[in-house]
């Protein structure tokens, strides 16, 4: 038994994942620190998902201002103008996420998260990277790879009915049943940055095309100097000739990619409230199990897309 | 535009959503940021602690309240001006009748019993509409889509059946902490609390019957000026000590088996207790309301805590002595209750006083509380998901997009790489009682059994009918309904203390009933066999209804157009012809293996994926 015992108020809260994932890993949860950025639909599900299950400490960082846009797929965004005039996301979402579990802390930072020193990310036990960047993730991913400590890092991305989770465990030890056995097991996680620069040659035919789309709208916004989520149908011959191109490099068929799938990628950008409830789930699901250190962890892709309704996780390293 | 065309669809439908619980909370949400704006919501429910770790529109300050009501409101805060419509009210009123259920374009469940499962099935069938039918149970979850003549109904594959017990492995040969629960429940709390005109086989009828019944009857009697303790000493030594010697004396139970040790208070607690300031007077209080436990004046703290066999037996006389000092006017009518922390107390005592006779490794109280009150096991994440694939389907029910229609497991470990597995709906099984005509074939003993048999065991408990009414050629023999004079319900009541074969219109081998619900719209017909003898352990019911449930060998769902078992293969396009015969068993998939009791899964709580009736362990065991 690690640490000390859950309250009388925690099991009686808790009570049903208790008989879940069990009392230790509840004890775990509660010692376990996480930081959020980028709240969007996806991310304000998973937010949700993770206070609810009781973890530590919740630390949002996202400082654009809260719009009418913002709370499209943002149920932690309340319409009512003069609550959310001047305010940013991240305090609009930290008081609601507050009323959800007051046994978890939330709280607020602000600054550019690829500013941000390798020290700041020290306190964390969980990085999440919602809608940034490749530049961006990129660099996060590299700070926390450079910490003594282990910090599990996720980036996520909703565009239209589509979903991707990028996960990072560096080296990660988990213990897994098998039959009546208890057995240790050894992961080895690539970083984002190899992760994403893998040759598509070699990769099997049956991964999914998503994979592939998403290398090429995020490369396309990064040679556009896009944000991140600001492509619309009118950038979707730009993006077919990017594809025409990476394809080439890659010496891969153009076939490799479907149009039609481009073309739902980039003309996606107001969220799909369902898919987000799903990968957010599905991330917090993850998170929770890594925290717990109890059962297999995905690595290192999960892609879901509505039209086929698939949740897939793909293993993409060298 | 395909997006437009969408968004039109969801804006104009209107939805009828049923259960505001884990999984109606996260659907309600959902539900709303899509754009749906005619939401109507029943769920009978009010809001308990337990529910807060994942039914987020909840708070602390709502317990007691209307789930419906609440959810209503705070999804109103996000989304002002959409319309939902809460109704605070069982699903099987006869308000919500096929009328009712006629004006929406979508049904969408997420409830936690089989019974109104079923129920909604039925009056969806009825009013011809599409049904969106989930579950989940901790990290496993389906949604599923029921359209009538397109897909197969809820009920067209039959669930498994609830785990059930021989008589005989509680009353005398438990192997298995559940068994001991069992006991404890069904057979030792309900007698000394529950109602004493119940049958009960607690006492354990010995080959020589040197104790004649009327003597152990008086050991569970308390007279009037008797000491608590003295008869909670007295009770206690009857049921782990001179049972479990009068059980020891059959020889022949034991050839094969370990032989129980009885367990006698003088042994495992000292003389008098009342130096263990076992103070009846203090109770400890929570949260403003006064919960009677013994466990605070044993200086008990942590329900996860494992009890030796004293700390159990002195739980077991203090949680006795509680019940007779605190809650004297409720014994005699008592039911064990999950929620009662007193009786959970006294069933978790027991039982591992039992198990450790037995030699059956005990438990903590907070595993013995999930296990006696079948507690699921639930999480926010998987409610969630379900609730955003529950949305996708009924996006596509609503555009019509019938070869766009999935069912999908939510799984806890990936299978080829999934963790949400989309398959392709079932066809309608041809003979499925309730969405086909096809006659149901009843074995039974018609000279014996009685009307009254019939239409509880079969009609009501098999059947899951509400109103029924049952006809023989035109004969009306029972029917229940507010608008039936005396002379009628006079009648009706003298038919179901006939025997079949002795009524107006006797039933006889042969004979063809018309059973029907009137709420459900739902006919059937039987066929009836006569058969003389059944065999009291495997058909403990004294009849055997066919066409409605497996082979006793399967425990999962089975498809019965086929007799192949074939586990679930999705490969890229599963469009083969043959989908109606392909078995789909998600125990195949994927083991769950959360908790040792997956046997007995059943639930009153919400979020559960197979529910069963956990009455019927209870029916069972009296049965011999
Ligand atoms: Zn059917």
């Amino acid at each position: 038994m690690d640490g000390e015992e859950l309250t009388e108020q925690e099991t009686a809260l808790y009570d049903r994942q208790i008989r879940v994932w069990g009392a230790g890993a509840q004890r775990r949860l509660s010692k376990s620190h996480v930081l959020v950025s980028g709240i969007k639909g996806t991310v304000a599900e998973f937010c949700k998902n993770i206070v609810l299950a009781g973890v530590g400490s919740v630390t949002l960082l996202d400082d654009r201002l809260v719009t009418e846009e913002a709370f499209n797929a943002n149920f932690l965004i309340l319409p009512d103008e003069n609550a959310y005039a001047g305010k940013t996301v991240a305090e609009i979402c930290c008081d609601s996420l507050k009323e959800f579990n007051p046994m978890v802390h939330v709280s607020i930072e602000k600054g550019d998260l690829s500013t941000l020193g390798v020290d700041f990310f020290e306190k964390f036990d969980v990085v999440i990277i919602g809608y940034s960047s490749r530049a961006t993730k990129k660099a996060v991913n590299e700070k926390c790879r450079k910490l003594k400590k282990r910090v599990a890092f996720y980036t996520v991305d909703c565009r239209g009915s589509c979903g991707e989770i990028f996960v990072d465990l560096q080296n990660y030890n988990y213990t897994k049943k098998k039959l009546d056995e208890t057995v240790e097991c050894e992961l080895t996680f690539p970083s984002f940055e190899e992760a994403v620069s893998v040759p598509w040659k070699p990769i099997p035919r049956r991964t999914a095309k998503l994979y592939f789309a998403m290398r090429v709208i995020e490369r396309f916004e990064e040679t556009e100097g896009r944000k991140p989520g600001e492509c619309s149908l009118f950038d979707l011959p730009g993006v077919l000739k990017l594809k025409k191109e990476l394809c080439e490099g890659n010496s891969v068929s153009e076939n490799h990619i479907p149009d039609s799938l481009l073309e739902r990628l980039v003309s996606g950008n107001t969220e799909f409230p369902p898919a987000c409830a799903i990968i957010g789930g599905i991330l917090g699901q993850e998170v929770i199990k890594v925290i717990s250190g109890k059962g297999e962890p995905l690595k290192n892709f999960f892609y879901f897309d509505a039209e086929d309704g698939k949740g897939v996780i793909e293993d993409i390293s060298q | 535009m395909a997006a437009l065309q969408q968004q039109s669809a969801i804006k104009g439908a209107k939805v009828l959503m049923v259960g505001a619980g884990g999984i109606g909370c996260e659907l309600l949400k959902t539900l709303a940021l899509s754009g749906f704006e005619d939401i109507h919501i029943i769920d009978m429910d009010t809001i308990e602690v337990s529910n807060l770790n994942r039914q987020f529109l909840f708070r602390r300050s709502h317990v007691g309240q209307s789930k419906a009501k609440v959810a209503r409101d705070a999804v109103l805060r996000f989304r002002p001006n959409i319309n939902i419509r809460s109704y605070h009210a069982n699903v099987k009123n006869p308000e919500f009748d096929v009328d009712f259920f006629k004006q929406f374009d979508v049904v969408l469940n997420g409830l936690d019993n089989l019974d109104a499962r079923r129920h909604v099935n039925r009056l969806c069938l009825a009013a011809e509409v599409p049904l969106v039918e989930s579950g989940t149970t901790g990290f496993l979850g389906q949604v599923t889509v029921h359209i009538k003549g397109k897909t197969e109904c809820y009920e067209c594959q039959t669930k498994p059946a609830p785990k059930t017990y021989p008589v005989c492995t509680i009353t005398s040969t438990p192997t298995k902490f559940v068994h001991c629960i069992v006991w404890a429940k069904d057979l030792l709390f309900a007698k000394l609390f529950g109602d004493k005109n119940q049958d009960n086989d607690l006492n354990v009828r010995s080959n020589n019957s040197a104790s004649s019944s009327k003597e152990t009857e008086d050991v569970f009697e308390r007279s009037e000026d008797e000491d608590i303790e003295q008869y909670g000493r007295k009770i206690y030594d009857h049921v782990f000590g001179s049972n479990i010697e009068a059980a020891l004396s059959n020889e022949e139970t034991w050839k094969n088996r370990k032989r129980p040790r009885p367990i006698y208070s003088k042994d495992v607690l000292p003389e008098s207790l009342d130096q263990q300031n076992g103070s009846t007077q203090n109770c400890s209080v929570t949260d403003g309301d006064s919960v009677v436990s013994a466990m605070p004046s044993l200086g008990l703290k942590n329900p996860q805590e494992l009890w030796g066999l004293t700390q159990n037996s002195l739980v077991f006389i203090e949680a006795l002595k509680l019940f007779f000092a605190k809650r004297k006017k409720e014994i005699g009518h008592l039911t064990f209750d999950k929620d009662d922390q007193l009786a959970v107390e006294f069933v978790t005592a027991a039982a591992n006083i039992r198990a450790e006779s037995f030699e059956i490794p005990l438990h903590s109280l907070f595993e013995a509380k999930g296990i006696a009150g079948n507690i699921v096991h639930a999480v926010a994440t998987t409610n969630a998901i379900i609730a955003g694939l529950i949305v996708i389907e009924a996006i596509k029910v609503l555009k019509k997009d019938e070869d766009k229609y999935r069912m999908t497991y939510c799984l806890e470990h990936p299978s080829r790489k999934m963790l949400l597995m989309p398959i392709e709906p079932y066809e309608p099984n041809p003979a499925c009682y309730v969405c086909s005509e096809t006659p149901l074939g009843l074995e039974i003993n018609t000279r014996k059994s009685k009307l009254r048999d019939l239409v509880d065991r079969i009609v009501k408990a098999k059947l899951g009918m509400n109103l029924p009414l049952i006809m023989h050629g035109a004969s009306l023999l029972y029917e229940v309904g507010d608008d039936l004079d005396d002379i009628m319900v006079a009648n009706y009541n003298a038919n179901l203390e006939k025997v079949l074969s002795e009524l107006p219109s006797p039933i006889v081998n042969g004979s063809i009933l018309t059973v029907e619900d009137l709420q459900q719209e739902l006919s059937c017909k039987i066929n009836v066999k006569h058969r003389e003898e059944f065999d009291e352990e495997k058909e403990p019911e004294g009849m055997v209804l066919s066409g409605w449930t497996p082979s006793p060998a399967t425990n999962g769902e089975s498809a019965s157009t086929s007799n192949n078992e074939i586990p679930v293969d999705v490969t890229e396009s599963s469009s083969g012809s043959e989908t109606a015969s392909k078995k789909r068993r998600l125990s195949e998939i994927e083991p769950c293996n959360h908790k040792k009791e997956t046997e007995n899964v059943e639930s009153e709580d919400d979020d559960i994926m197979e529910i069963e009736n956990p009455m019927i362990v209870s029916k069972k065991i009296r049965v011999e």
